[in-house]
């Protein structure tokens, strides 16, 4: 498959990227992994005047942590998430998802910055970034912004990204003590994208019941979504077969939700059922540790 | 020196290091000096008039050398592209030609070719060439295209009816059924596959003016019946003036055995331009190009008497054809399928009809099984499930059917006489090695702690390697169905065999090789496998159907044996001694009772120079032999599968997989199992993973990519537990009868009936497929499971 012809430029920092993001507009297109973009430019439904190649941006690569969270660089990739030994100590539900990206190729190359800008509805760190609560650094023209990831997915591949902005960092909190998460994904035959995918956050009361709860679910609709009416009904109770009945009953309203080839929006709706209270109880169990 | 026993030989495939290692010489790596590349403009629409076609702007693109279309090559002369069988005198057999001319009729259906220095100009001017369409109605179900008022397809087959075919006794059948004990009804969707090779399609023409001569290189299952069809039906040009070579050709399925419009369109567009023309698809294209398998709508009957023996079998089958007639097509869903609803059964009474339909969607042929998987289904499918309804076990049902071994050969009520077989002996096998008694044990108990555990049986019987060719004749192939080998003893004993077949990943050049190092008892390395070359193969009938080792690999005995004749001869006067004195052993001509040999190599080195040599015996050691087998083969098998199901979710988890097939004599029992693997997995593809859909009022392919088309991978796969019988052929001299298709026939009904028997105590008597999660859970509820997401 042959893309439509198009320039390539490679930016050394943030700030040529940005100049260039700045010069060229609408007909530039930033590159990190390509696993999302080059696909759709060989179908040439993305047709891209210029490609700016931001892989080369050393700072963005780096995983740290700082005052009691984690900073991934948006050029992290997903196998770096998959084996990051930070990652599994203070925050595994992260490589947990991360090894179920697509194949090892895609993981190799494929970045979360990348994934969390593109926003396809049945991408896997979503969910996850979701209900962790994590924070989306943006730089643009004027500078870094921070925007909280419940305000991030808008939309179908549509962001809180503005026009000319790099995203460029995501924060992530390290895991309390008495927490635990989990993501569960119910992947797609075909493309292995997830028809549906929770990831759930549960922090334990002294009393074991649920001090917090969040629920991140991607796949299922336009865009990933909390299913913040369970998680209130969840907080204060512990998790058992019958709080998890009331808790979960009607979480999502099918007509909010993706009818496709994949499944109809009745079984997706069932499927966030099923699997929340999979990942709940999993991420309750690691609560417990 | 004991020469090397290789029949039977697990031994490595030598073609595997070239492919391996990136090696393999595709038609896509061929790059001739001065080659053009070419991109079609295929339609967006599933029904429309082509009211115009504006080129200008696509021509003045930098680097297009030419833009030609459907018309342009009406008038050149170019013809259509007919199809290999007749069925009936009424088939309604619709022009084809390679670029539709005056309407297109499913979405993929070429329009132009744009031809350029470059496959991306190619590529970039494509989008300037202008159709103007007049969209019309769209058909893409075959049972929809029979209704009254459907949108017609092609004006010479009113109400989109291609063939109505019919074999067996209805009224016997009809009597048999009214007056039975018990009948099993099952409606049956046998959905529509999408073969995806992993090499895409790709031809390339190259005329060359000084000779006259025409040479395409196509990834092609079936090199002479390309050159055949192209240069006396479609381009009307002399055959020897037209050399088709298939280099290796990365995998086919069956999808590469037809004639395709790519392959009229290189050729013909180089000898206008004088230059090698070279089209590759893209996987997309792949996906509307390719011609499909399967897409039958099917009801079936089977009664039982009292003691559950079968008598009667009625089918009922609406065979979707696509959009036109492919090369093998109206054949596959009739004779290659009607012919197989016997199974394993002493069934006395079958009456099948088969209406064959035009629809906009791509032309559907033969794919791994071709026919054969569809009447498994249908026969295995429906003793599954009156098992179930009789409160009997599926085993013993099948049991009280089976054709015995001393009732061999066994004539069918549909045209076969079965040449041998155990089929009993299978059954016990399967169920021994998965242990079936504990099984069932094992899935009392886990259902008791709601766990949903099936286990599924298929008994399958195939038909390989269509034959004779007197019968070809009679049921409408018009071409004969033999095959040709031919022997070269180098000087120095080194061997070149050549085969009318062609591999495509089954490993010909090793087992082909086995036979022959066997035979002549020369070491494997000596002998080199040829095939894909219309030039060097005196002649062939290409690979499909199983028939490669029954049909082509007995030519090569055949061959060998007047080798060896001849061999004999040389020899006999070398040894000063009568022919009968002498006998052949570890390729060695010895005297009988002697120490006086003389070596396969030196008979070889005297034919070339004959200094001393027989009188009025020609020099030289190269034979020929065409092979016409005396029937078909019958490979056959049972196979077991476990499944299990998430109550919640409705996911099939496939747990184990058993197959046990008598594939007759066995060359390379490595080949052979490979074969069953790759079978088996494209059958737990149709029954778990796989199928095409499309949108029902456009008539878009919605499956058109593997991001939406579901192909198994090793990880919705468990470790296949493969074991072997092995019956003789009784009729071909290598005893052998085809492995190629085994594993697809049989996976698909194993599997489907595994999970009806893990939801049959839910009141679930059957799913269509491909058995999602969705369908799964609706079928659980008592939802319909026929809607397109689920
Ligand atoms: C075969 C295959 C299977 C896959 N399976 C899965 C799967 O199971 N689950 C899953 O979640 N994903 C899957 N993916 C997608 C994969 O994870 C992609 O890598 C990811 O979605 C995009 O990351 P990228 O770095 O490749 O981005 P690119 O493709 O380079 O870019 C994607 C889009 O984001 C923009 N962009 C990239 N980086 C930035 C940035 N820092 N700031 C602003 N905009 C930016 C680009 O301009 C582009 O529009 C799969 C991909 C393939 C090819």
């Amino acid at each position: 498959m042959i893309p439509q012809t198009f320039e390539y430029k490679k930016a050394q920092t943030i700030d040529e990227a940005l100049a260039l993001l700045r010069e060229h507009g609408d007909e530039a297109k930033v590159l990190a992994g390509g696993h999302s973009l080059i696909p759709l430019m060989k179908l040439r439904l993305s047709t891209p005047e210029l490609l700016i190649d931001i892989g080369g941006i050393q700072e963005l690569s780096e995983i740290r942590e700082q005052d009691g969270r984690i900073e991934l660089g948006a050029l992290v990739t997903h196998r770096t998430i998959e084996f990051s030994e930070l990652l599994k100590q203070k925050c595994p539900v992260l490589p947990e998802a991360a090894a179920q990206i697509g194949d090892p190729q895609v993981r190799n190359k494929g970045t979360i910055g990348g994934s969390l800008a593109h926003a396809d509805p049945a991408a896997d760190y979503p969910a996850v970034v979701l209900a962790l609560d994590a924070e989306i650094e943006a730089t643009g023209p004027d500078g870094r912004r921070t925007i909280p990831v419940r305000d991030f997915f808008q939309g179908l591949f549509t962001t809180a990204l503005r026009p000319g902005e790099l995203l460029t960092r995501v924060r992530v909190p390290v895991m309390p003590p008495r927490s635990g998460a989990a993501y569960l994904k119910f992947p797609n035959p075909a493309s292995r994208y997830a028809v549906v995918g929770v990831a759930a956050f549960v922090k334990l009361a002294p009393d074991d019941t649920c001090a917090e709860v969040r629920i991140g679910i991607t796949g299922a609709a336009a865009a990933a979504f909390r299913a913040t009416e369970a998680e209130k009904r969840l907080v204060g109770k512990t998790i058992d077969d019958r709080t998890l009945t009331a808790a979960l009953e009607d979480m999502v309203d099918p007509d909010d939700l993706l009818s496709d080839l994949a499944a109809t929006a009745e079984y997706r709706a069932h499927l966030c059922h099923v699997l929340t209270r999979r990942a709940l109880r999993q991420a309750f169990e690691r609560a417990h540790g | 020196m004991e020469a090397r026993a290789y029949i039977g030989a697990p031994i490595r495939r030598v073609e595997d290091r070239r492919f391996v290692t990136g090696r393999g010489r595709y038609t896509d790596d061929i790059v001739l000096p001065g080659m053009l590349y070419a991109w079609i403009v295929r339609s967006p629409h599933a029904h429309a008039r082509i009211r115009a076609i504006r080129t200008e702007k696509a021509r003045q693109h930098p680097g297009v050398v030419a833009v030609f279309t459907g018309k342009d090559m009406l008038d050149d002369g170019v013809g259509s592209l007919p199809t290999g069988w007749q069925i009936g005198p009424d088939m309604k057999e619709p022009p084809h030609y390679a670029l539709a001319v005056d309407k297109v009729r499913y979405v993929g259906d070429g329009v132009a070719v744009v031809i350029a220095e470059t496959k991306a100009a190619a590529r970039d001017a494509a989008e300037l060439v202008e159709v103007d369409y007049e969209e019309l109605p769209a058909v893409v179900d075959a049972a929809e295209a029979l209704k009254e008022g459907a949108p017609l397809v092609h004006d010479e087959a009113p109400g989109n009816l291609c063939y109505v075919w019919e074999l067996g006794d209805r009224e016997a059948t009809d009597r048999a059924l009214a007056t039975a004990h018990h009948v099993t009804k099952l409606e049956f969707v046998n959905q529509r596959l999408i073969p995806n090779a992993i090499e895409p399609r790709s031809a390339i023409g190259h005329y060359d003016p000084g000779r006259d001569e025409l040479t395409l290189y196509t990834s092609s299952q079936n090199p002479h019946l390309i050159r055949l069809l192209l240069s006396a039906f479609v381009l009307k040009i002399p055959e020897h003036k037209v050399r088709v070579i298939s280099p290796d050709v990365g995998g086919g399925f069956g999808s590469k055995i037809f004639h395709y419009p790519e392959e009229v369109i290189c050729a013909w567009s180089s000898r206008k331009l004088g230059r090698p023309v070279k089209w590759t698809a893209v996987r997309s294209e792949s996906f509307v190009s390719d011609a499909h398998g399967r897409d039958h709508i099917t009801t079936a009957e089977m009664g039982f008497d009292r003691d559950g023996r079968i008598v009667g079998l009625r089918v009922r089958t609406i065979a979707n054809l696509g959009a036109y007639l492919s090369t093998f097509a109206p054949g596959v869903p009739t004779w290659l399928y009607g012919t197989l609803l016997a199974g394993q059964y002493k069934t006395p009474h079958i009456h099948v009809e088969v209406k064959g339909v035009f629809t906009n969607t791509t032309p559907v042929d033969a794919y791994r099984g071709a026919g054969r998987p569809e009447a498994t289904y249908v026969v295995e499918r429906l003793v599954d499930l009156a098992a179930h309804e009789m409160g009997l076990d599926p085993a013993e049902l099948r049991r009280r059917n089976f054709i015995q071994p001393d009732e061999f050969p066994y004539q069918t009520p549909v045209v076969l006489q079965y040449d041998s077989g155990n089929y009993e002996g299978a059954l016990n096998k399967a169920l021994e090695m998965a242990d079936y008694w504990k099984l069932r044990e094992e899935q009392k108990r886990a259902r008791e702690q709601g766990r949903l555990i099936g286990i599924g049986l298929s008994c399958y019987i195939e038909a390989c390697g269509l034959a004779p060719s007197k019968v070809a004749g009679a049921i409408g192939v018009r071409a004969g169905l033999y095959e040709s080998a031919a022997i070269r003893v180098l000087p120095t004993g080194k061997v070149q065999v050549f085969t009318g077949t062609h591999s495509h990943g089954q490993g010909h050049e090793t087992t082909f090789a086995q036979i022959v190092a066997h035979e002549l008892g020369i070491p494997l390395e000596d002998v080199e496998v040829i095939h894909g070359d219309t030039a060097e193969i005196p002649f062939g009938m290409g690979t499909y159907g199983s028939r490669s080792l029954a049909t082509g690999g007995s030519a090569i005995y055949r061959a060998l044996e007047k080798v060896k004749a001849k061999a004999r001869k040389i020899a006999a006067h070398k040894l000063e001694v009568a022919e009968e004195d002498l006998e052949f052993r570890n390729g060695q001509f010895i005297v009988k009772g002697t120490d006086r040999a003389i070596s396969f190599g030196d008979i070889a080195l005297t034919a070339y120079v004959p200094h001393d040599y027989p009188e009025g015996l020609e020099p030289g050691l190269e034979e020929n032999a065409f092979y016409d087998p005396a029937n078909f083969t019958f490979p056959f098998g049972a196979h077991l599968s476990v499944v299990e199901v998430d109550p919640e979710t409705g996911r099939v988890k496939l747990l184990r997989y058993v197959a046990v097939d008598d594939v007759g004599r066995i060359i390379n029992p490595m080949i052979v199992e490979g074969q069953i693997h790759g079978g088996v997995a494209q059958g737990v593809g149709q029954a778990l993973l796989e199928g095409a859909i499309y949108d029902r009022s456009s008539g878009q392919l919605l499956t058109g990519s593997l991001l939406d088309y579901a192909l198994p991978r090793a990880d919705d796969l468990p470790s296949f537990e493969v074991g072997h019988q092995e019956t003789p052929c009784p009729h071909n001299p290598l005893g052998a009868k085809g492995a190629g298709e085994a594993g697809t026939i049989a996976a698909t009904a194993c599997v489907v009936n595994a999970v009806v028997d893990a939801l049959y105590h839910l009141g679930v008597r059957d799913i269509r497929m491909p058995l999602t999660p969705e369908r799964v859970w609706r079928a659980m509820r008592g939802l319909p499971t026929d809607g397109h997401a689920s």
